[in-house]
């Protein structure tokens, strides 16, 4: 623990660590100091002034350095000017007064000033009841102002600063607060001022406008309704919101987030969701999420939701009873026994998965994960410890990316490994092309695709690399699937649990492997059992499926004539999709928004989601629906009770012993104070009042031998003369199903793309921006050309999940 | 008597290499990094009493002393950002004795153990930043400048810089930023430039004049500069003469002058003979000295006295006026001239120049009240103390001070 320094503010003596500002330490002793500018999550600038305290130090004789005592105590000399609290941090014996006259006169000082350029336009204003400036001024603001009204100074009112954040420039008190989260924080600069003086305003110069993808945060942390999101924009007054506590389903990060919902005319009276904000996790997300968390929540409420059970009849889906469409299905599944598949998804809830899997294995069938990466039976034996949080990592942890670009495919991890190298984390990025990680990186390696293994091998046989690896006290790995199939990220996980478990970097807090799934759950599934398959076309073929939570014939033409001519094909899903349509039995499940149940993040950490909206249609969750299927094949699962499911899955599943939905909901107190009462001092952020969920064990920790197996070399295609290397990369705004439905994000989405090396583009004689073919194996499909001079000549980056079926490295030809 | 930075005055072409070296220039350079070490040059300058010739008066060798000795590098930055209304010295420094600077540039440098100097100049400067490109180069020819210098191991390299035309950018660290590339904005002090300055590094940064001194010093002494001026302000001071003089222009004087032989015996007298009602001592920075007595223009122009007049010596920008102005008019002028130069970054100095301005404006205007006068001022106080920078306290002190000791002007202007 740090030095402590003791204090006295407003005449209680407050013991806080060194270091910290006279704001914060006041606020932890639950003392209330006013603040626009000040943010405890970013460095103080004291500019806004309304902070100003007044602050005495204990006199100290010149010879002895001791504290000169008058009248028994410490002689305190007062400073003649009010000082901003922010900027000046504890020392021992201070004196803070934060009620005096003076002060008070300061205060009301400086909301005046920042009235008089205010417009007060509260009642048509997104931020009004949960405003800074209204909370401050109700406390400690003037009743009347002295200025003319007539002489405001009118300016423009909506302003994009890009398609999803609009800027209120009348509003804007120039704090700087969304200027410094973009450059200190979230590591894209693309916000300034310009001008000075009055006239000073917020700008971006980025080209798309405000290009990064923590956009949203700033909304959450401005003071004032300057900066609000174009999707809640004039759609609701803040306190007419519910708040129901939830994960944000999107990336296996497992960001906590709040659903605000409201019941209202213009959905027809339904309760919907108004907008995502954080909730306060300082172990996962502290109080940041990402805009596709933001903003990719419309699938829920789409207009393609499943409501009815569909049963295939004369070649059309036609209602049916949930009754006889799960004896249906159960029937067909009974037939097949042993070509019994169940394909699930991340996207369901461990509940769901537990229940699927125990089907699948009281059937006979076969349990498969619908994702493209391997490796999790791996992150479930050697994963990052309890206890793990990349908050507390700093000197002596080494952290390696590997195969990932983690901008991309899980925002917040990408800030949380960049805060922990500023603390002073090293930071090993591998990875074939440049990332935006890459600058942060204390070593940057490339290898050639095809190499994953090789250069996790190779790590410890390089001297300073293997010195930042073999000498640190925590080593944390995240692999992903850059580049690689099932086959390869297989590879590429033995690889890494290699070199994790034969280093001691296993089986404890911050030390461990995390996979950087597609999905959610995707661990959730791995440690359930659930395995994934090379092969998946050949599969599905001939077999009786069920589906669930996943769009194979969208995703890939090859699994589309798979499941063409598969026996029986029975689909669970929330919305209309590409496979339902071609299903025998369609069963609609209810979405994360409309029922409860848990996600175990990529950091093994298990966390509850809660309803927030009313039930759609006749659907029910997936575990209700996968226990009716079960009944009617003889077999007995909980169906009703998601927290019985839950504690048989703790019963059953060892990673899992020992947790239940009371633990999972136990929150403990967390610094920087945030929550609604707070807003002034960290924002519209949630407080966490329903959990803060819980770590799973792993084999490591529980004391069990661990042996990894050996690594087996990934077969890497090799292209022909007319040909290039065509890899998948992964991408956070794509074409996917669920992110369709957020309009708001079209623009960002785009097209479908082909990043060549420029010699490359040059000798195909395509260039920047120009629409080419990309064919392989069969698939081809429409791509714009982007140009990446990181990459090798010979390689083609296909993005996913954006039109160009691609799971793992082909030989691709690329014509114009 | 003949000048100590003026020298161009008396010496045709001293801003030739050759000439200055002819007249012992860069001796005393050459001497310091051969022959002393870095601290005993502090102490000889600290010795001297000089003091900071910006505005603040700040004793020159102490803020040297400061230097943190446990971080490197150090860095110095001349400070030409010259801007204060009124002031004009620093320029006819830089065209006229432009060596001198930099010589006593360069011995500040190896006073504190830089080896990098910048000179930030007002971006308006652009002819004299080519000139004194010219000259640092020619000084780099002459093995004056660059790698080990005069065989010692002691290297030095001099950069002009360019602003863009911001007052705020005089203001020491708003300085430090834009010549790091930001926005010319204040950073909060502390920590003070020698510890945390330059790109976070060490740094000095004083006055062009007041290194225009050091040169002088080193070749003459301590007790020398001391024998000049007065006890408490030791030296000369180049005094920028303007307002309702008959011959504005600058002055090289004695610190401790009084201000009527300044305006009298070197500034031929006020025009048209009147009388002095005010004096603005330090450009539009400071508070308006009341001159209801003639004896008050006895007072000595040292750093001490001035403050008996309840203002500052500053820059030491002599603008005088005479019962042809009405101060309501000087204030508006000097409050419009901040809310101008307002960089924005706190919120009393963003919001509080427009008020004020909006306020002056209307007194200025006739169409305010009695009431009015009294929001300007108090206006003014509520800025008062709680500014982020010095930008934003300057810009009370000619409301407060106006009002408080002008009231009937102010009065006179309003309808009620």
């Amino acid at each position: 623990m740090s030095k402590q320094v003791t204090l006295t503010i407003d005449g209680k003596s407050v013991a806080v660590p060194d270091g910290l500002n006279v704001v914060d330490a006041a606020k932890m002793a639950g003392i209330e100091i006013p603040v626009f500018c000040h943010h405890p999550k970013l460095e103080p600038v004291g500019m806004c002034r309304m902070c100003l305290v007044e602050i005495g130090r204990p006199v100290r004789d010149r010879a002895t350095g001791q504290f000169v005592i008058e009248n028994g105590a410490p002689k305190i000399q007062f400073m003649p000017k009010l000082e901003t609290a922010c900027t000046n941090k504890v020392e021992e014996g201070m004196v803070v007064l934060t009620q005096s006259a003076k002060v008070a006169d300061g205060q009301r000082g400086t909301l005046e000033f920042l009235l008089t350029s205010h417009p007060l336009d509260c009642p048509v204003c997104d931020k009004g009841g949960e405003c800074a400036l209204q909370d401050l001024t109700m406390a400690h603001g003037p009743g009347k102002s002295r200025f003319i009204f007539e002489e405001k100074m009118h300016l423009a009112k909506m302003i994009p600063l890009g398609e999803l954040i609009y800027l209120d420039r009348e509003r804007c008190i120039q704090c700087a607060r969304c200027i410094r989260f973009q450059d200190e924080i979230a590591g894209d600069a693309v916000l300034e001022f310009e001008d000075r003086g009055r006239t000073m305003q917020i700008i971006s110069r980025s080209e798309p406008g405000f290009d990064s993808i923590f956009s949203g945060n700033t909304t959450d942390i401005c003071p004032v309704g300057a900066l609000t999101t174009t999707d809640f924009r004039f759609r609701a007054r803040p306190w007419e919101l519910g708040a129901a506590p939830s994960i944000c389903a999107q990336c296996p990060v497992g960001c906590n987030i709040t659903l605000n919902t409201r019941r209202e005319a213009m959905t027809n009276g339904e309760i919907v969701v108004k907008r995502v904000m954080p909730r306060q996790n300082e172990e996962v997300n502290e109080i940041w999420i990402c805009d596709k968390g933001r903003f990719a929540y419309h699938y829920a409420d789409g207009k393609q939701r499943l409501t009815k059970p569909l049963v295939r009849k004369d070649k059309k889906l036609a209602r049916a009873s949930w009754d006889a469409a799960t004896k249906i299905a159960a029937e067909n599944f009974l037939k097949e026994k042993k070509d019994f598949v169940i394909l699930a998804s991340g996207r369901l809830s461990n509940e769901d998965l537990f229940n699927l899997k125990t089907l699948a294995d009281h059937a006979g069938g076969k349990a498969y994960l619908y994702s493209h990466m391997a490796g999790g039976e791996l992150t479930a034996l050697v994963g990052v410890g309890a206890g793990t949080n990349f908050g507390a990592m700093g000197q002596g942890t080494t952290i390696v990316v590997v195969a990932s670009d983690l901008y991309q495919e899980a925002p917040v991890w990408y800030l949380r490994v960049k805060q922990a190298k500023e603390r002073g984390a090293t930071l090993i990025v591998l990875n074939p092309r440049a990332t935006k990680l890459d600058k942060y990186a204390s070593f940057t390696e490339r290898y050639e695709y095809g190499d994953e293994a090789k250069a996790v091998h190779d790590l410890t046989k390089n001297g300073e690399t293997a010195e930042a690896v073999l000498k640190a006290s925590n080593v944390v790995v995240l692999y992903g699937s850059e580049g690689l199939g099932v086959a390869g990220s297989q590879s590429l996980a033995t690889a890494c649990a290699k070199l994790l478990n034969e280093n001691g970097f296993a089986g404890k807090s911050n030390n461990g492997l995390i996979g950087v799934w597609e999905r959610a759950n995707d661990q959730g599934a791995w440690e359930m059992g659930f395995t994934v398959e090379d092969d998946l076309a050949k599969a599905l073929k001939g077999k009786a499926v069920y589906i669930v939570g996943a769009d194979p014939v969208n995703d890939d033409p090859k699994l589309a004539s798979a499941l063409a001519e598969a026996e029986f094909v029975a689909v669970q899903d929330v919305m209309e999709t590409a496979t339902t349509e071609i299903a025998d039995v369609v069963l609609p499940a209810q979405a994360f928004t409309e029922r409860e149940g848990t996600f175990t993040s990529g950091e093994r950490r298990v966390q509850r989601f809660y309803p927030a909206v009313p039930v759609t249609g006749e659907s029910k969750p997936d575990f209700a629906i996968a226990a009716q299927i079960a009944r009617n094949m003889g077999v007995i699962l909980e169906g009703m009770s998601a927290v019985v499911v839950f504690d048989l899955l703790a019963e059953t599943v060892k990673s899992f012993e020992g947790l239940n939905y009371a633990r999972l909901a136990e929150v403990e107190a967390q610094l920087p104070v945030a929550g609604r009462s707070d807003m002034y001092y960290s924002g519209t952020t949630y407080a966490n009042k329903h959990g803060l969920g819980a770590h799973l064990s792993g084999a490591a920790t529980r004391g069990e031998k661990v042996s990894i197996p050996r690594v087996q070399k990934e077969a890497v295609p090799h292209p022909k003369d007319n040909e290039l290397l065509a890899v998948p990369v992964n991408q956070l705004y794509h074409r996917g199903t669920t992110m369709m439905t957020a309009e708001l994000l079209h623009e960002r989405i785009g097209a479908a793309s082909v990043s060549l090396h420029p010699d490359a583009a040059a000798r195909l004689g395509v260039q920047a921006g120009q629409t080419v073919n990309v064919s392989f194996n069969g698939t081809s499909g429409a791509a714009v050309v982007k140009l990446d001079d990181s990459i090798d000549e010979g390689i083609a980056l296909v993005p996913r999940s954006m039109g160009i079926a691609i799971r793992e490295p082909v030989a691709a030809k690329v014509k114009a | 008597m003949s000048h100590i930075l003026l020298r161009h005055r008396e010496i045709p072409d001293i801003n030739q290499l050759s000439v200055y070296k002819k007249n012992g220039g860069f001796a005393a350079f050459k001497n310091a990094v051969m022959k002393m070490k870095p601290n005993e040059v502090t102490d000889v300058v600290k010795n001297s009493g000089l003091r900071g010739r910006g505005g603040a008066g700040f004793p020159t060798g102490m803020k040297w002393s400061f230097i943190d000795n446990k971080n490197w590098p150090h860095y110095i930055v001349a400070n030409a950002d010259e801007s204060e209304p009124g002031t004009f010295k620093d320029r006819e420094i830089m065209e006229g004795n432009p060596l001198q600077f930099l010589e006593g540039l360069a011995i500040g440098c190896y006073a504190v153990g830089a080896q990098v100097a910048y000179i930030y100049l007002r971006g308006e400067f652009w002819e004299l930043g080519a000139s004194l490109d010219a000259k640092i180069a020619e000084m780099e020819e002459a093995g004056l400048l660059g790698d080990k210098l005069f065989g010692t191991d002691y290297s030095l390299r001099i950069y002009t810089h360019l602003g863009a035309g911001a007052y705020i950018c005089g203001e020491e660290t708003a300085l430090l930023e834009s010549l790091e590339g930001k926005r010319g904005q204040p950073r909060v002090r502390p920590p003070f430039p020698p510890a945390v300055g330059l790109y976070g590094k060490p740094t000095i940064i004083n006055n062009v004049e007041t290194f225009t001194n050091v040169p002088m010093i080193m070749a003459n002494g301590a007790e020398w500069h001391k024998s000049i001026g007065t006890t408490d302000s030791p030296g000369v001071k180049i005094f920028s003469l303007s307002g309702r003089v008959r011959k504005p222009g600058n002055y090289e004087l004695p610190l401790g002058t009084t201000f009527r032989e300044l305006i009298y015996t070197h500034g031929g007298g006020v025009q048209d003979s009147r009388k002095v009602k005010a004096i603005m001592p330090a450009g539009a920075s400071s508070s308006l000295i009341l001159v209801d007595d003639d004896k008050i223009l006895d007072t000595p122009m040292d750093y001490a006295s001035v403050r008996t007049l309840k203002a500052d010596l500053g820059s030491a920008s002599i603008i005088v006026v005479d019962d042809t102005v009405s101060m309501d008019w000087l204030v508006n002028k000097t409050v419009h001239f901040f809310k101008h130069e307002s960089c924005g970054k706190c919120t009393p100095c963003r919001e509080g120049t427009y008020w004020m301005s909006r306020i002056s404006e209307r007194i200025h205007d006739g169409a305010a009240t009695r009431a009015d006068v009294d929001l300007l001022l108090n206006v003014a106080k509520q800025m008062q103390g709680k500014c982020l920078c010095a930008l934003g306290e300057f810009s009370t002190m000619a409301v407060v001070s106006g009002i408080e000791r002008f009231r009937k002007d102010f009065d006179n202007a309003v309808k009620a």
